[in-house]
């Protein structure tokens, strides 16, 4: 496939207030019983199982991945995650252990979290985690481009990491958190799609200012705008301070209201997280027994 | 192993807001001096749930001797106390009812929802909070008169009637208790016939905070005992919220006594998209400016004025949009939707459209599955609208938007105005200068910008031509319930 050529991509502006409002709205919705139970199957198969540390260790990876693959021993009906997520380092290992399952091997690469290295560098460190066997590959955005106003050059080193990715499937992350508003949210989305992106992906988890509902609203509308301006369907990520159960259905809620169930499969939409599926887990013991089992009857992996 | 879970999809499962909170008594009487009374003139009238079209209540229907006993009792407690109580004391009585209401507003929610049909989600987020808002707005002016209107001797009016309408009964009869209160009038309001009940539980509210018998008196009924307050000759002040249609007749009755008045009546407010907009903000606005609330909103946004050059993409996202709404059941806590008010209302929206199909316009209706009883409407939009049908002029009070184009802010500004009513617009666009260069122009009392139906106790509310007149909210609304008076008028240190 030949690399798209930057083109200004026009974008729409974006009203703060209406969008936070709208995204307040959708997590109003009160999901129960059978669409509970429904909506926390769906998290799980959607979760990128996470851990980007730089005390990982192959062990430690292992015990991800055996998560991620069963992710209660006691209870075969829970899904297996859609992937686990990892250093470059630590993909070999992650293939490894998930090959044949279903669970996919991510990677981030490019420099993660800053992207601040030379182009080559980035698109080397995407390719050895492909070879490697990474099947989906998350970078970062470049912000010092985007924010000094070089859309051409953002665009371009997406649409390399793009090539550099081959049959992989590359997320481009935002970090929105760090982009100023909503309105360059929409911009660097529009940017990040048109350069050939498979995902857009709200944060890194590594700062501070996590990812909110407004903030995937946002992102989910531009993903909008894009497929109808060219019928293709871009996928998201929500990843940063997804904690909780109730989190993770708004989410889905946010998602299916905004861009229809095309949206809710693991094939568009993805939880990047990592204590979340413990609490999906022990929402769903709690729809079982009517209890709560509490930390203790979860495994930390 | 298989997945043996069902998709999860949009069709949430049922989500309802318990009822087992409201506590309805069978009967209700009238509330005069303080208690339910049997109404004088042995009639009664059902109240239903419009969703179900079950029975709620027996509710008393007063005549003229009725409204005669509710009159001579606010006067009463007029002369004999409430207008000589001190300004602080007011408050205090304001401040508890507002806390009061705060406390049971889901009880209040709920039953505004069954007795009105509007989605719990709007009662429970918009209704009840703007309520107990209003109540505590005022409450706060109370003993602060004499800042609101400095340099002037102001005292209350007297006995105020106050007539308010069925699409937000609590609310409406806060905006009209609340300043009356607070500046020394006593009352008597009588709510609109499909939706007494929380005025009635309201009654309640007003005997556990120990308010004087007969400040507030409450009369239920139809158009009949409306006529018998408006026309009773020991009113001071009337106020009213309802049809265009009814307002006059009201204002011709008034106007012969020389009788202080306000109105706040119809509307067919413009929501003007420009292209420069944020556009899928202005969808959501445009969403609710017609969809809340079933579309009952005197002002809600019933004719959507978008610029030609973004028309096309725009009303099909706008329909794209309205797939998502979910209309249904007012008590599932997911409804965006709920029921029409009545059978009335139901049968009059349905008029105006077939007559809008007639007139050449293009309907479009979002896919739903209406509940088999009860009173329901699909969300409808019509395209191709021209501005001489009567969809475009006439007040249809339901979830009906008219979308017609325009080319410039000239016209934008000349078809917005192009209407007997004014009382609210919209304006989307992401340029300031534009907002402030239209909000001049426009002929509407209430102007949002990049936004819509919000309302708030401290902004007035009204509007121009036959949208009536006055102001509720703000200095504004305060000032409708006080007269000018000589100084030595005011006596007892009532303010």
């Amino acid at each position: 496939m030949k690399a798209p050529t930057y083109a200004p991509v026009p974008t729409t502006s974006v009203d703060e207030v209406v969008l936070e409002a709208r995204a307040a709205e959708l997590g109003s919705r009160s999901i129960k019983t059978s669409s509970k139970r429904a909506a926390l199957h769906l998290a799980i198969r959607c979760i990128d199982l996470t851990t980007l540390e730089g005390a990982d260790t192959p062990g430690k990876v292992a015990s991800l991945c055996r998560k991620a693959v069963r992710p209660d021993a006691t209870n075969p009906a829970i899904p297996h995650v859609a992937a686990v997520c990892v250093y470059p380092e630590m993909v070999a290992h992650a293939a490894a252990a998930v090959t044949g399952t279903g669970v996919a091997v991510a990677s981030v690469a490019g420099a993660f979290p800053s992207g601040l290295s030379d182009l080559d560098v980035r698109t080397d460190d995407i390719r050895s985690a492909v070879a490697e066997g990474a099947d989906e590959i998350d970078i970062v955005l470049n912000r010092s481009a985007f924010l000094s106003g070089d859309l051409a050059t953002v665009h371009d080193e997406v649409a390399a990491s793009k090539d550099a990715c081959g049959d992989a499937h590359l997320k481009v992350i935002l970090e929105a958190g760090e982009l100023g508003g909503y309105e360059p949210v929409r911009r660097a989305s529009m940017l990040a799609m048109a350069a050939g992106a498979d995902f857009i992906k709200t944060s890194t988890g590594k700062i501070p200012k996590a990812a909110t509902p407004a903030m995937a609203l946002c992102m989910a509308e531009a993903i909008r705008e894009h497929a109808h301006q060219t019928g293709r369907a871009v996928g998201f990520k929500v990843a940063g301070g997804i904690r909780t159960a109730k989190q993770a259905w708004h989410y889905l809620v946010l998602m299916g209201e905004t861009l229809g169930t095309d949206w809710l499969t693991p094939d568009l939409f993805r939880l990047g997280a990592s204590s979340l599926l413990n609490d999906i887990l022990l929402q769903l013991g709690k729809l079982d027994s009517g209890r709560y089992g509490g930390p203790d009857y979860v495994t930390v992996d | 192993m298989a997945d043996q879970t069902p998709d999860f999809d949009l069709d949430y499962a049922p989500a309802p807001e318990s009822t087992a909170v409201v506590h309805l008594a069978d009967e209700y009487g009238l509330f005069i001096g303080g208690e339910f009374v049997a109404p004088r003139s042995g009639r009664t009238f059902d109240t239903i749930n419009p969703a179900t079209e079950e029975r709620l209540a027996t509710v008393s229907e007063g005549n003229a001797d009725d409204v005669d006993l509710a009159v001579a009792s606010a006067r009463e407690a007029f002369e004999e106390h409430w207008r000589d109580t001190p300004g602080t004391v007011r408050a205090r009585y304001l401040y508890r009812i507002a806390r009061q209401l705060q406390e049971r507003s889901r009880e209040f929610a709920v039953l505004e929802t069954m007795d009105g049909g509007k989605p719990i989600r709007e009662s429970r987020d918009v209704d009840l909070p703007l309520v107990a808002a209003h109540f505590f707005h005022h409450a706060g002016w109370a003993d602060k008169l004499e800042y609101a209107f400095p340099n002037r001797n102001v005292a209350p009016h007297g006995v105020v009637g106050q007539i308010v309408p069925w699409n937000f009964p609590m609310l409406m009869a806060a905006w009209k208790l609340a300043p009356a209160l607070a500046c020394g009038n006593t009352v008597v309001l009588k709510p609109a016939e499909t939706t007494p009940l929380t005025a009635l539980l309201m009654a309640e509210v007003l005997q556990d905070v120990g308010l004087p018998p007969g400040v507030v008196n409450i009369v239920t009924g139809a158009g009949d005992t409306g006529a018998a307050l408006v026309e009773h000759p020991d009113v001071d002040k009337l106020a009213f919220t309802g049809s265009t249609g009814v307002g006059k007749q009201i204002q011709r009755s008034a106007a012969v006594r020389r009788l202080p008045l306000t109105l706040e009546l119809g509307g067919k407010a413009a929501n003007v998209v420009f292209e420069d907009a944020a556009i899928d903000q202005a969808i959501e606005g445009v969403i609710n400016g017609i969809f809340f609330n079933q579309g009952h909103v005197c002002c809600a946004g019933s004719r959507l004025l978008v610029q030609e050059s973004i028309a096309e993409g725009l009303i099909e996202r706008l329909k794209e949009r309205m797939t998502r709404l979910r209309v249904g059941d007012p008590l599932d806590k997911n409804t965006d939707v709920g029921a029409i008010n009545s059978a009335e209302q139901l049968a009059r929206i349905t008029a105006l459209v077939e007559s809008g199909v007639e007139e050449g316009a293009v309907l479009h209706q979002a896919p739903c599955d209406l509940p088999g009883r009860g009173f329901w409407f699909a969300p409808s939009v019509f395209t191709g609208v021209q501005q001489s049908q009567r969809i475009a002029r006439e007040e249809i009070f339901g979830p009906v938007l008219a979308v017609q184009t325009f080319r410039t802010p000239d016209e934008a500004v000349e078809k917005a105005n192009n209407s007997p009513y004014g009382l609210s617009a919209g304006i989307w666009t992401e340029k300031g200068s534009k907002i402030l260069w239209m909000a001049e122009r426009l002929r509407a009392g209430v102007v949002w910008a990049n936004t819509f139906n919000k309302f708030d106790a401290t902004s007035p509310f009204g509007g121009y031509k036959e949208s009536g007149f006055g102001r509720e909210g703000g200095l504004q609304g305060l000032g409708a319930y006080v007269r000018d008076v000589e100084a030595l008028e005011v006596g007892g240190g009532s303010l």
